[in-house]
C-alpha cells in the first residue's frame, strides 16, 4: 500500500508517495529527500536535535509522521536563509559562537525561531533558557546560545519596530 | 597573527545553515547497506543455539553474519585482543552484540535483529565491586599500588584522623550524534571507511586485521564528529570494522549507525569509582598522611582501563603535598558494558576523592575549607625555582608528587587568591551562613575547588604527531594533520597555527578532514593533547616550507636570509615588497618544493606505570571554581545559583574557544556530580539508556551567574605559542558544584554530610535525612 501526500518544503511544494505509515518526518528528510542538515540525536523526542518548524510552530521532526502532514508547511535548516542572506538567528549564532561541534545547532536555531515567533520570552535570558530547555546540547554551549537567542530577538524587534514606523 | 585571536568555529557557517556534514549525512552510492547488531540479553553465560533463519528471510535482508563467517580476526579491542566483534559463543554482558544484519534499511536492519532465536545457558553474572572482589575478577594480577612512605604507622602517629568511603557514579557521553560509520568497497579489495572516531588510525588498523589486508588497504576519513568526549576513542571499531566486513562480503557501501538506545546500552561508559580513604593530620590541618583505595569496575573487556585507572591514582593528590601517602587501585572485571575514555580519563575519579578527604578535614577542624587546601598546596613555582637548599622540607622536596615528578608550575596560590577576590567568597560565604541560620527549609551551599590536572598520554609512545602541508602556486594553503575535530575548535586553532607561521590570513588555509592516507601513524585526539601535539607538528610543517622559500628568495633578491619576513599577507625581502601568492608563485618557478612534513615528539616525559616513577607529564594545567547553590531541604531539589572560574589555558590560542570549552566543562562536569545518573538492575540490564531516564544538563540547568576568565600566564614549558591544552582540565572545575551541595547538606545538621555522587535530589534529601537532628 502506499499513501501519497503534498507538503511546502522550504518554500517550494513536493509531491510525496511514502510505502510506509510508519515513516517519521525526520526521517522523510534525511533518508528519502536528502535533507540531512536536521539531526537524529535521540529518534524519541526527548533531544531536539531535529526541531523543525511545522506550520510555523517548532516541532521534533522524529515525532510527526509524515503520512498526517498533507498540506502542511514545513521549514528545515536549509530553508532558513534566504540565499546568502543569513536568517538573524544564524547569524546571531556565528557571532555568539553558540556551539562547539555544531551537531545540535541545526535544532537550536529552528527551534531559537520558534521560541522568538512565539514572543514568550523576549531577550529574558531566564526565559530564553527555559523556553530552549527542549534542546539538548551536550557540548553545553548555552551560555552562546542564550546570548544567540537574545541577540536576533532584540535585532528582530528592532527591525518590525523599523518597519512599522 | 592569527594566533590569540578570538576566531569563531571554522566551520561556524555551516553549522548554522546544516550544511556541516557528519558521517551519517554523507550521500551513499546506490545499493547501499545498512547494519545493525543483534544483542545479548543476558549478562553472562554461553549461547546454547541461535536460530537466524527468521532474520534471514525478513525482508531487506541481504546478509547476516555471526562470528563464524568472520574470516580473519575476530577482534575490536584497542589492545587487549579481548573485545570480539561477534561473539564467540560466550556473552559477557547485556547488550553484547551477538551477530550482525545488513539489509536495504536501516529500519529492515533494525527489525530484522529482533526476529533471531537465542537460547543461552545463562551464569550468574559479577556485577557489584563485592561480587567482583569475591570472585577476584580483576584485570592485572592484583591492584597497583603508588606512593610513598609507611603510611599505616604515619596516619597511627597522627593527631588527628578521618576516614570514610565515597560513591561516584560513571557517565554516559551522549555524544549527540551517536557512533556512525560508513565503509566504501574499492577496487583490488581496498575499502575506504569514513568514521566518527576520535581515532582514524586504530580504525585503520582495525578494519585491516579484520579483512586481512594490510594497513595501506585501509584508508580511513574523519572531518568532524557531534561530540566524542572520549567515547569516540575506541567505541567506533565495532562500527567500523562491520562495515568493512560487509562491504568485502557484499561489494556494496554499507553504513552503520547505532540507534540512541542501541549506543547506550552497547558502548562503555566512564568508570565509577568507590573510593575508601583515611587521612591523618596536625591540629593546624597540615596532612600527615593519606590511605586511598581506589575500586572501579571496569566491564567486561579491558579496553583503556588501565591507563584511566592509572591517570585516578595519579591525580589522587591532586594540588596537595601530602608527606606520606598511599594508592592503591583495584580494576575490576565486571559483566556490563567495557568502561571506556571520557573527558579527564579518570583524573577527575582521582581528584574528587581528595578534595572529598580536604572537606572532610575542614569539617572535622571547623576551618574554612579554603584555608585548608591553601595551606596543604604544593609549593609555587617561584619559591620551586629559587629554591637551592636542598633541605628536608625544602621547597622542592614539598613539591614532589607521589609519583616521583616535581611540580614546577604551581600557580594555583596566585590563582586562588585572584578567583576569591573576584568572586567575594569570603562575603558570600558569610552570607550562606546568614541565609541558613534564618530559613530552616532552604538551605544554601558554597564551595571552592581547585584543579591541577597533567598534560600528555601516559603511555609515552602516544605522545607524537604528525602534519602535512602543501602551499599551491597562488598561495593557498592546504593544512592536514593528525587529530579530529569534535567541537573543540581543534582545527581553527591549528589553523591559525599555520596562517601566523606564514603570516597569511585565515582565508588562505584550508583545513581538511584528518584522513590516515595523509598522515600515518596517528595518536588518538585525546588526552587535550590536540593542540599541544598537532599544533607543534604543522608548525614544524610550515617552517619547513618557509624557509625553503625564504632560501630561494634570498637568492634570488641577493637578500640575506634574515631579510626575509612573513607577515600580513606578504612577504619582504630586503626592500622587495610582494604578495605571499606572489612569492608562491616565483618559488614554485622556481623548482622549491612547496609540500612538507612536521613531525613532534613531546620532550622530558619518561614513565614507569608499574613502579609508578618518572614524569608522566609534560606540565599542568590548573584551574579553580567557586559554585553556590540552593537544595530544598524537604525534597532534595537543587539549583547552581552561581559559578565563578578562573582557568589557565596559558598563552591562549584561541581565547573565545577556550572559555567555550571551559564553560561546556564545566557545565558536564557539574551534569557527571549532580544530575547524571545509570542504574544497572541486578539482572545487568541498564535501566537508564534514553534521555527520558538519564539527566544531561539542560539550557535551564546553567547557573544563573557564570563568570568565567582565563588566568594570565604563559606556559613555562615549550609549547606551541606557549598555550596549554584546554579540552579536559575545565571539566574538573565541576566538583565546586558537588562540594556545593555537600556544603548545603551540612547545614542541616552537625556531621559530615554521607552524600555519594552524583548528587540527584533522591541523594541529597536521602543525606539529609542522615544527618540527625538539627542544629
Ligand atoms: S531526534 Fe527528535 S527529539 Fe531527539
Ligand atoms: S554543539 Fe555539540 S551538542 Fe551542541
Amino acid at each position: 500500500m502506499s499513501f501519497s501526500l503534498t507538503l511546502t518544503l522550504n518554500g517550494a511544494q513536493r509531491d510525496i508517495v511514502l510505502d510506509d505509515p510508519r515513516v517519521t518526518l525526520l526521517d522523510l528528510l534525511r533518508d528519502r529527500i536528502g535533507l540531512p542538515g536536521t539531526k537524529k540525536g535521540c529518534d524519541r523526542g526527548q533531544c531536539g536535535a531535529c526541531t523543525v518548524l511545522l506550520n510555523g510552530k517548532r516541532v521534533n521532526a522524529c515525532l510527526a509522521l509524515a503520512v498526517t502532514l498533507d498540506g502542511a508547511e514545513i521549514t528545515t535548516i536549509e530553508g532558513l536563509a534566504d540565499g546568502d542572506t543569513l536568517h538573524p538567528v544564524q547569524d546571531a549564532f556565528i557571532e555568539a559562537d553558540g556551539f562547539q561541534c555544531g551537531y545540535c545547532t541545526p535544532g537550536q536555531i529552528m527551534s531559537a525561531v520558534g521560541l522568538i515567533a512565539e514572543g514568550r520570552a523576549g531577550d529574558d535570558p531566564e526565559r530564553i533558557r527555559e523556553g530552549m530547555s527542549g534542546n539538548i546540547c551536550r557540548c553545553a554551549a548555552y551560555h552562546g546560545i542564550t546570548k544567540a537567542v537574545q541577540e536576533a530577538t532584540r535585532r528582530m524587534d528592532a527591525a518590525t519596530k523599523g518597519d512599522a514606523a | 597573527m592569527s594566533v590569540a585571536k578570538p576566531l569563531p568555529h571554522d566551520a561556524a557557517p555551516l553549522h548554522v545553515t546544516g550544511q556541516a556534514r557528519y558521517v551519517d549525512d554523507i550521500p551513499l552510492p546506490v545499493g547501499a547497506l545498512h547494519l545493525a547488531f543483534g544483542l545479548s540479553t543476558i549478562a553472562r553465560g554461553r549461547i546454547l543455539s541461535m536460530d537466524l533463519e527468521p532474520v534471514r528471510s525478513a525482508p531487506g535482508v541481504v546478509c547476516v553474519m555471526t562470528s563464524e563467517d568472520l574470516p580473519f580476526a575476530n577482534d575490536v579491542s584497542p589492545s587487549a585482543h579481548d573485545e570480539p566483534l561477534l561473539s564467540d559463543g560466550s556473552v559477557h554482558y547485556v547488550g553484547q552484540p551477538l551477530f550482525l544484519v545488513a539489509a536495504t534499511s536501516h529500519m529492515a536492519a533494525r527489525k530484522a535483529v529482533r526476529l533471531a532465536v537465542v537460547d543461552y545457558a545463562e551464569e550468574t553474572p559479577i556485577l557489584t565491586i563485592e561480587e567482583a572482589l569475591a570472585a577476584d575478577s580483576r584485570f592485572e594480577e592484583g591492584p597497583r599500588v603508588y606512593g610513598r612512605g609507611d603510611v599505616p604507622a604515619a596516619l597511627a602517629r597522627a593527631p588527628r584522623t578521618v576516614s570514610g568511603r565515597f560513591e561516584i557514579g560513571g557517565q554516559e557521553h551522549f555524544y549527540l550524534e551517536s557512533q556512525a560509520a560508513i565503509a566504501l568497497p574499492q577496487e583490488g579489495g581496498d575499502v575506504i571507511v569514513g568514521s566518527s572516531t576520535q581515532h582514524p588510525t586504530e580504525i585503520q588498523h582495525k578494519v585491516a586485521e579484520a579483512l586481512g589486508v594490510p594497513m595501506h588497504s585501509v584508508r580511513v576519513e574523519t572531518r568532524r564528529m557531534g561530540g566524542g568526549f572520549g567515547g569516540k576513542e575506541s567505541q567506533g571499531n565495532a562500527l567500523a570494522v562491520a562495515c568493512a566486513l560487509v562491504a568485502r562480503a557484499t561489494g556494496r557501501a554499507a553504513s552503520m549507525r547505532y540507534d540512541r538506545d542501541d549506543d547506550m546500552v552497547i558502548t562503555g561508559k566512564r568508570h565509577d569509582f568507590r573510593i575508601d580513604y583515611a587521612a591523618g593530620f596536625d591540629d593546624d590541618g597540615r596532612l600527615l598522611a593519606v590511605d586511598v583505595t581506589h575500586y572501579t569496575r571496569c566491564g567486561w573487556g579491558m579496553d583503556l582501563s588501565l591507563p584511566v585507572a592509572d591517570r585516578a591514582m595519579l591525580h589522587a593528590d591532586n594540588a596537595y603535598w601530602i608527606p606520606e601517602i598511599r594508592i592503591t587501585s583495584h580494576r575490576l572485571k565486571t559483566n556490563m558494558q567495557s568502561a571506556t575514555a571520557f573527558r579527564g580519563f579518570g583524573g577527575p575519579q582521582g581528584m574528587i576523592g581528595m578534595e572529598r578527604i580536604m572537606d572532610h578535614v575542614a569539617h572535622d577542624l571547623g576551618l574554612d575549607p579554603v584555608e585548608l587546601r591553601r595551606l596543604n598546596y604544593y609549593p609555587s613555582a617561584q619559591a620551586v625555582s629559587e629554591d637551592a637548599s636542598g633541605g628536608r622540607i625544602s621547597a622542592k622536596m614539598k613539591a614532589l608528587t607521589p609519583y616521583g615528578q616535581v611540580v614546577e608550575d604551581f600557580d594555583l596560590h596566585e590563582m586562588t587568591e585572584a578567583l576569591l577576590a573576584s568572586s567575594d567568597y569570603a562575603g558570600r560565604k558569610a552570607a550562606v551562613a546568614a541565609w541558613n541560620a534564618a530559613n530552616p527549609v532552604i538551605k544554601k551551599g558554597i564551595a571552592f575547588a581547585p584543579v591541577k590536572f597533567g598534560i600528555s598520554f601516559t603511555l609515552t609512545h602516544l605522545n607524537q604527531a604528525g602534519a602535512l602541508v602543501h602551499v599551491y602556486q597562488d598561495g593557498s594553503i592546504h593544512l592536514n594533520h593528525g587529530g579530529t575535530e569534535m567541537g573543540q575548535g581543534l582545527f581553527q586553532k591549528v589553523a591559525q597555527v599555520a596562517a601566523s607561521r606564514f603570516g597569511v590570513g585565515m582565508e588562505a588555509v584550508k583545513i581538511t578532514a584528518t584522513d590516515t592516507a595523509k598522515v600515518p601513524n596517528t595518536s588518538a585526539t585525546a588526552a587535550s593533547s590536540g593542540s599541544d601535539l598537532n599544533g607543534m607538528a604543522v608548525k614544524a610543517a610550515c617552517d619547513t616550507i618557509r624557509e625553503r622559500m625564504a632560501a630561494y628568495l634570498a637568492q634570488v633578491y641577493q637578500a640575506d636570509v634574515t631579510d626575509v619576513h612573513f607577515a600580513d599577507g606578504h612577504v619582504t625581502v630586503g626592500t622587495e615588497r610582494m604578495s605571499f601568492a606572489e612569492a608562491a608563485g616565483k618559488a614554485y618557478a622556481g623548482r622549491i618544493s612547496l609540500s612538507a612534513t612536521g613531525f613532534y615528539k613531546t620532550p622530558k616525559v619518561d614513565w614507569d606505570r608499574i613502579k609508578g616513577d618518572g614524569r608522566p607529564f609534560f606540565y599542568f594545567a590548573y584551574g579553580a571554581s567557586v559554585t553556590e547553590v540552593a537544595i530544598d531541604t524537604l525534597t532534595g531539589e537543587n539549583r547552581i545559583l552561581r559559578a565563578d572560574i578562573l582557568h589557565d589555558a596559558g598563552a591562549s590560542l584561541n581565547p573565545a574557544l577556550d572559555i567555550g570549552q571551559i564553560e561546556g566543562a564545566y557545565v558536564q562536569g557539574a551534569g557527571w556530580l549532580t544530575t547524571e545518573e545509570l542504574v544497572w538492575d541486578d539482572k545487568g540490564r541498564l535501566r537508564t539508556h534514553a534521555p527520558s531516564t538519564y539527566k544531561i544538563p539542560a539550557c535551564s540547568d546553567r547557573p544563573d551567574v557564570f563568570n568565567v576568565a582565563l588566568w594570565d600566564g604563559e606556559n613555562r614549558e615549550d609549547t606551541i605559542y606557549r598555550s596549554k591544552a584546554v579540552g579536559e582540565p575545565p571539566f574538573m572545575l565541576g566538583m565546586s558544584a558537588y562540594l556545593a551541595l555537600s556544603d548545603a547538606v551540612a547545614a542541616c545538621g552537625a556531621g559530615y554530610p554521607a552524600l555519594n555522587a552524583p548528587a540527584t535530589a533522591e541523594e541529597i534529601w536521602r543525606a539529609i535525612g542522615g544527618m540527625g537532628d538539627e542544629l
